[in-house]
This record gives structure tokens, C-alpha cells and sequence, in this order.
């Protein structure tokens, strides 16, 4: 008796687990939505499909909850075949992308397809790029750190939590070519993930951090670093006010890092029109701007044939930098 | 000073923040112990549900604090029971957890190791309330250099696990090292031995090589006794159920080394439990395996490891909660749950919002003491999930891995990739070659590339780097004693002795 009241208190946990794990994976129906975020469960996709399933989930824009699941590999590219291949007229399947996918895309890292083989939906959200040292490093403004920047480049290590030829890099590569210096020449350090390069800084290990302004904003209340620019079109609010953007300073670098969503190539026109309309609802609805404040994005409104050419124009320019500095293979 | 303290006990005894850190303990335990799941995926998995529900912040970072230390608690379970660490903190435990299981000691094996876990977890919540601020500023004192030096001095450790056939252990790192290269080259972004297959880009998942490695084996060299009569591989009967006062106080001095060195490791951004585990059961064999009865069953052994892991995960928080900077894959994820409620951590939190701080340190006592409660009694009932036959259990478990494994990738490549593994570790075993070695060339072996290269693109490829720190060089120093002491002490001793 004893046994079995053991056995039956363990089976009775694996089935909790298994009710947990499918409730984290209901299968598509034909009419219920689903969002692919093209990773483990967690990170910055995870995130950008939460935002849509919770939106539209929220403002009522669809009656059942949004099923969100995980397809890591390739840094999106095994979700970027599957859609493909396999997805690839499903009008109620969308894929998580940002900026970072657009750079792969650039770089041939997805296999053969390319930029325009997906219907480019449209974009929720983004945040910018910022050059951040530590708060004893000596370069007060941009200017100075550019002026050092190119008579030292040996002696200023910048580090983010991407590679070389990631979005990470990109913003380092554009912010030296800003100052004349070729990106090839740039001393540059990847880490995992922003948080250990944030380390790297605050331990003055690398000098110059090319991180992003959402996962900045506890280090700026506590007064241990110093944000020598935000790379926006112009500066943001809040926290972030006395920020002064590159360009303002002299710099014309940008780095905006877009979250958004693709469709599968053969989707229809309507089923596509749908979800465009119903995004750029959402977009516009009050319940949505908090969610979006929440996660720490700045507001972005592309979508449809506007988003599709704004992402593969971006994806052309980063394919010509990749060329200039030799990193595409 | 510790008025935050007292705020957070007042917090986490409310009755819904104790249901959840109950909760929480009881959703972690069944969350490590099942291979395959593990703390990030459990978090992640629960953390929108805690938002959805609309629980307050403080609220919901107990529950998912309780998840992950419940977790470093139940991976341990299927290490003891069936050779299969739960989790990456619990691949050590195998070593010493599973032969005792297989001595009948299954009960005292499970109980001794959730006492350490408790003590190893109660000296890092004590370290962590006493000193979080201080500690973080050594932490960030380890740059890319010193990093490099503590794998080195993590290897350096591996060697007294050589025992009896150093060359295998030493192939078996190797093999680590080598799986662990698969992917995109951290720091440049080139492809390696990725054969053209997506699937590949981003390595090899951990818990595919763990499942495959341990569990997939573990079934193949069931298949090959499949016609034996015996269900259980000639296990004895389970013996006595709980652990004795004397097993565990002979202990002590184990499960308090080993806390503290878990605590110091977990601190360190990036190295996790099982980097903790690993350099606290080398060092323990070091210390104490007077008759070499490390790796056959010795419950020093058990505990090393089990106290480590523990002491890892909470010491994890530190840099979290201090800096808003993550200390391991898990804070990682509790990090992105706290930017859901607009909390910013950092040295500010423990002013701005001392019912969160607070009250996640103070549920971390509470959830601990909980966690104890819940495993001594239960070490008999699971212990009994040994007298279920084998050929029932073990593919059980395979395909709640398999399960999980597609739930988190969806895609059958990874599937494949497991069998593959498991294939190459039935191979490995039958060559008589012991796992841990590889898993632990796995894990260190990126860190310490990773790392390695980090530091000379600092220095623009000057070695130097790797020593001028004091940190670092008290590092080489250590490794070299460990490699070259106990070649050089008997010498010494040698040569004392014939001259008196």
C-alpha cells in the first residue's frame, strides 16, 4: 500500500508537469493565433511575441489567448526555414524578428533565403543603441571620446554582448566609422548577453559599452555609468531626458532595434491585410502603450508594405557595411 | 541596516507570499527533477502566468525565487536514483549519489544530500544578507583574464578525479571541449563545425547533451541486458530509509567548505552551479578521500556537490540584485520578470523598494527551511521509485525528456541530435570511460575559450593579461600547487624522512 501511495504521489506530479508544459504549448488550431519566438524561452523574442499575444489578448482584438512557442537555433534562422518550408501559407502563424534578424539576413547567415522571401508584418516596438562608459572613465562628452578614439584606438577596448558582424557590433562599427576610424581597426570584446559586458564595464575591464537604453536604466539611478549618447533620431523622455542623442553632438550614427513580426511567403493577401490592420489597431490603443512602456521599448508604428520596405532597405545597408569591412563571406 | 530585513519578513509571512513560497519550493523540486526542464525553462514557462494572474511584484519574484532554489534541490533526485542529472548543477552529484543508490542507500542518499543543500543554501542567504554590496565589487573585479585563470584552476582540480585511468579522463575532457566548440564562434561570429545545418548555429543544447549523454545511454545498456530476469539490474533492497545524525554531522565540515566555495563561484557572472559543484567536489576528494572511495559511494562525496550547487544558485543573486546584472542563466530570466513590473535592481532597490528586496531575501530563508521540511520526509517515498522496475522508470523518464526537449525547440533536429548523443555516450561507457569528465570539458571549456579570447583582444594579443592581476595570479598559483603537490609531497616527505 505504502508503495503505491508513493507511485501515485509521483505520477500525480508528472502530470502536473505535463499539464504545465502543454499549457505553455496549445496546439494551433485552425482558428486560434500563434507567435513563434525564434529562441529559448526568456530572452528578447520571448518578449516580443509576450507583447503581441498579451496586446491583442488585452484590447480583445482576438477571443483565444495567443499560443507563443520556442524554435531556437541560428539566431533565428532554423524559425526562418520552418517558415519557409514548412509554415509557410499559415495566415495565423507570426514570427518574432528584430533588428538583429535584419543583420543576419544581411550577412547570408540565414541559408538560402533571403531578406524578401517573408511578408515583412510590422514593428511594435524599439529601442535605441547608446555608447555608455563608466562613470570614472575621463570622456565627458562623445567628442572626446571620438577625439581619443582616433588618436589611441589601441587603448580603448569597446565590448557588447554580441559578435563580431552582430547588431551588437554594428553599433561599435558605425560609432568608429563615425570618427574615421576603420571598424577593422576597432578593438572589440563579445560577451554573453549585455549583462556580462555591463560587468566588463563597471569592472573596467573594456572602457567603451555599446549596449541598449531599456536595459540601462538601474545603472543610471545609481550614478555608476555615464551615457555619452543615445543613438535615436532625437532624445528620449524620462529617465533618459538628459541623454543627448549622436547626431545632436556632431555623430551621425543611429541604431534603432526594431520588434517586430513576419509572415510566412505565401500567406495570403487578405489573411495578411488582416493582421496588418489588426497590429496597427492595437499600435494606437492606450491598454497597449503601457504594456509597451513596461518592457522598456519606445513607441514604433511601421507596418505592412511600409514596415516590408523599411526592413529590406535597412538589410541592403547592412550588407554594404558587412562588404566594407570584409565580414561577408 | 537591516530594517529591510525585518520589512521583508513581514512580507514574505503573508499568507499568499508563504502559499507561494510553498508553491514555488514544491513547482522547483518537480521542475529540477525532472531531466529535460530544469529552472530557466520552469521560470520562463511561469513567469507570464504570474504576471497574467496579476500578483504583486514582491509576490511573484518569491514564487519564482522558490522555483529555482526548489530546483537546485530536486535535480539532484533523478542524479541519485537513475545516473541522470536533473540539472546542469547536478551532473557532479551522479558521481557519489548513484552508487550509493545502488548500495540500497537510495533513503540516506537523498536525505543527506537535501541537508546539505540546506546547509549549503543558508550560508550563501547568510552571506548574501551580511556582505551582497561588498561582494559585488569583487565580482566585477573578475574581468576576461581572471576569468581565464579560474577555469584554468577549475581543470587544474579536475585532475584529482583522473584516478584510476587519467588517460580516459583526460580523452573524455577532450571530447567536452570539442562538442563544446559546435556553433557560432562567440567572438567572431564564424560558423564551426556546423555542416551547413542551422539546427547547429547555436551549439549544442545543454540539456540535449545531458539527456543524451546520461539518460539515452542509461536505456541503450538496458536494451543490451534487456533479457535479464531481475526489472532492477540486481539492486539490492532498499535498505533503511533516512539518513543518520552521525552520517550527516560526519559531513559538516564538508557541506561548510563546500557552501562557501558554491557561494564564491555563484557570485562570478557567468559561472553557474555547475562550474560551483564541480571545483567543491574536486576540492573535497582533495581534502578528504583518505581511502579513494570517491566516485564508489562516499556520502562526502554526495554532499560536496549538493551544498555547492545550492550555495551557487543563491549566490547567483547577489550580483542581480545589487548590480541588475545577471549571475546565471536563471537570474537572467528573473531579471526580465522584474522589468515586467518596472523594477530596476540595483544598489537602489534596497531603498526604493525594500518590500521587494527584502522580502525576496527573507523568502529565500523561508522557502529554504520549507524546501528541508518537504524533502527529509519525502526521501522514503522517492526513494521507492527505485523498487519501480527499471525498463518502466528509465524510459519514462526519456520520454518526458523527449517531450520537453521538442516543447522548447520544436523541431525534431534536436531530437535527432539527442540519440546521437546518446549513441556516443553508450560507446563511451562501454570503453569504460566515466561522463562527468566530458560534461564538465563541455561547459568549462567554452567559458575558459570564451574567456581567453576576450582577454588577449583587450590586450591586442599580448599573454601578459592573463597574470598582471593579483586575483589572477593567486589563481595560477593555486592550479600549479594542485597539479604539482601531491607529485612533489611524497618526494619531500621522502626526503625528510631518509634524512632524520
Amino acid at each position: 500500500m505504502k508503495i503505491n501511495k508513493g507511485l501515485s504521489t509521483y505520477a500525480g506530479m508528472l502530470a502536473l508537469a505535463g499539464g504545465l508544459l502543454a499549457a505553455g504549448n496549445v496546439q494551433a488550431q485552425s482558428e486560434a493565433t500563434e507567435c513563434i519566438a525564434p529562441a529559448k524561452p526568456g530572452g528578447g523574442y520571448d518578449l516580443t511575441c509576450r507583447l503581441a499575444a498579451n496586446g491583442l489578448e488585452k484590447t480583445g482584438m482576438i477571443d483565444k489567448p495567443m499560443a507563443v512557442s520556442y524554435m531556437p537555433g541560428g539566431i533565428g534562422a532554423v524559425a526562418y526555414n520552418h517558415v519557409n518550408g514548412v509554415r509557410d501559407s499559415d495566415p495565423n502563424l507570426i514570427v518574432a524578428a528584430s533588428t538583429g534578424a535584419a543583420v543576419n539576413l544581411a550577412l547570408g547567415k540565414f541559408g538560402q533565403y533571403d531578406a524578401d522571401d517573408v511578408r515583412w508584418l510590422g514593428a511594435l516596438g524599439v529601442d535605441y543603441g547608446a555608447i555608455v562608459v563608466n562613470a570614472d572613465a575621463p570622456w565627458q562628452s562623445l567628442d572626446e571620446l571620438m577625439e581619443d578614439l582616433k588618436a589611441n584606438p589601441g587603448d580603448i577596448a569597446f565590448g557588447a554582448g554580441g559578435t563580431v558582424g552582430s547588431q551588437d557590433w554594428m553599433k561599435a562599427a558605425l560609432t568608429a566609422k563615425a570618427a574615421d576610424l576603420s571598424p577593422r581597426k576597432l578593438k572589440y570584446v563579445s560577451f554573453e548577453g549585455g549583462g556580462e559586458a555591463l560587468a566588463a564595464l563597471l569592472g573596467d575591464h573594456i572602457q567603451v559599452f555599446t549596449g541598449d537604453l531599456s536595459e540601462l536604466k538601474s545603472q543610471l539611478e545609481s550614478g555608476k555609468i555615464r551615457v555619452l549618447a543615445s543613438l535615436s533620431e532625437e532624445r528620449m523622455g524620462g529617465p533618459y531626458a538628459d541623454i543627448p542623442t549622436a547626431a545632436e553632438q556632431g555623430y551621425d550614427v543611429q541604431w534603432p532595434i526594431w520588434r517586430g513580426y513576419y509572415m510566412g511567403p505565401n500567406v495570403s493577401d487578405e489573411a495578411y491585410q488582416k493582421w496588418v490592420d489588426r497590429m496597427s489597431q492595437l499600435a494606437q490603443s492606450k491598454e497597449f502603450a503601457e504594456l509597451r512602456k513596461d518592457r522598456g521599448l519606445f513607441p514604433m508604428s511601421r507596418f505592412g508594405p511600409e514596415f516590408n520596405d523599411y526592413v529590406l532597405e535597412q538589410v541592403d545597408q547592412f550588407e554594404s557595411l558587412a562588404n566594407e569591412v570584409g565580414l561577408k563571406q | 541596516m537591516f530594517d529591510f530585513l525585518i520589512h521583508g519578513f513581514d512580507v514574505a509571512l503573508s499568507p499568499l507570499n508563504l502559499g507561494l513560497a510553498l508553491l514555488g519550493a514544491l513547482l522547483g523540486t518537480l521542475f529540477g527533477a525532472l531531466p529535460g526542464i530544469g529552472p530557466i525553462n520552469g521560470i520562463a514557462i511561469l513567469m507570464p502566468l504570474a504576471y497574467t494572474l496579476g500578483l504583486p511584484a514582491e509576490s511573484a519574484l518569491i514564487l519564482l525565487a522558490a522555483i529555482y532554489t526548489g530546483a537546485e534541490y530536486g535535480g539532484r533526485m533523478s542524479s541519485i536514483l537513475l545516473n541522470v542529472p536533473g540539472d546542469a548543477g547536478a551532473v557532479m552529484t551522479t558521481l557519489d549519489g548513484h552508487p550509493l543508490a545502488k548500495k540500497g542507500l537510495a533513503g540516506p542518499a537523498l536525505g543527506l544530500s537535501a541537508v546539505s543543500s540546506f546547509v549549503g543554501a543558508t550560508i550563501a542567504i547568510i552571506g548574501l544578507t551580511l556582505f551582497a554590496p561588498l561582494l559585488a565589487e569583487v565580482a566585477v573585479m573578475f574581468g576576461p583574464a581572471e576569468f581565464f585563470a579560474l577555469m584554468v584552476f577549475a581543470f587544474a582540480s579536475m585532475s584529482v578525479m583522473m584516478g584510476k585511468d587519467p588517460v580516459k579522463t583526460a580523452i573524455g575532457a577532450v571530447l567536452g571541449i570539442l562538442i563544446g566548440t559546435v556553433g557560432v564562434d562567440s567572438s567572431t561570429g564564424v560558423l564551426r563545425y556546423t555542416f551547413g545545418l542551422p539546427e547547429l548555429y547555436d551549439g549544442i543544447d545543454f540539456v540535449v547533451m545531458i539527456i543524451g549523454l546520461f539518460a539515452i545511454s542509461e536505456i541503450l545498456l538496458m536494451l543490451e541486458h534487456a533479457n535479464r530476469k531481475d526489472g532492477n539490474d540486481g539492486l539490492p533492497p532498499l535498505g533503511r530509509v533516512f539518513v543518520s545524525l552521525k552520517e550527516v554531522l560526519a559531513c559538516k565540515w564538508t557541506m561548510g567548505r563546500s557552501g562557501l566555495i558554491g557561494f564564491i563561484i555563484g557570485i562570478l557572472p557567468g559561472t553557474g552551479a555547475s562550474v560551483g559543484g564541480a571545483v567543491a567536489y574536486t576540492t573535497e576528494k582533495r581534502l578528504s578521500d583518505k581511502d579513494n572511495s570517491f566516485g564508489t559511494g562516499n556520502m562526502r562525496g554526495l554532499a560536496a556537490p549538493e551544498a555547492a550547487n545550492n550555495a551557487s544558485a543563491v549566490g547567483s543573486f547577489v550580483p542581480m540584485l545589487t548590480l541588475g546584472i545577471p549571475g546565471s542563466g536563471t537570474t537572467a530570466v528573473l531579471l526580465g520578470a522584474l522589468m515586467l513590473y518596472n523594477i530596476t535592481p540595483g544598489p537602489m532597490m534596497f531603498s526604493e523598494r525594500p518590500e521587494v528586496a527584502g522580502g525576496l531575501i527573507a523568502s529565500l530563508y523561508i522557502g529554504n527551511i520549507v524546501l528541508l521540511a518537504l524533502n527529509l520526509p519525502l526521501a522514503g517515498v522517492f526513494a521507492r521509485v527505485l523498487t519501480i522496475p527499471r525498463w518502466v522508470l528509465v524510459p519514462g523518464i526519456a520520454i518526458l525528456a523527449f517531450v520537453g526537449v521538442f516543447q522548447l525547440h520544436s523541431n525534431l533536429a534536436a531530437i535527432y541530435l539527442m540519440l546521437i548523443i546518446g549513441v556516443f555516450g553508450y560507446l563511451l561507457r562501454k570503453l569504460g570511460f566515466s561522463l562527468a569528465p566530458v560534461i564538465l570539458g563541455y561547459v568549462l571549456g567554452g567559458l575558459m575559450e570564451q574567456n581567453l579570447r576576450r582577454a588577449l583582444s583587450i590586450s591586442g594579443g599580448d599573454l601578459g593579461i592573463l597574470w598582471q592581476s593579483g586575483i589572477s595570479l593567486g589563481l595560477w598559483i593555486a592550479a600549479l600547487a594542485l597539479l604539482l603537490l601531491p607529485w612533489l609531497l611524497p618526494k619531500l616527505w621522502q626526503a625528510k624522512t631518509s634524512k632524520a
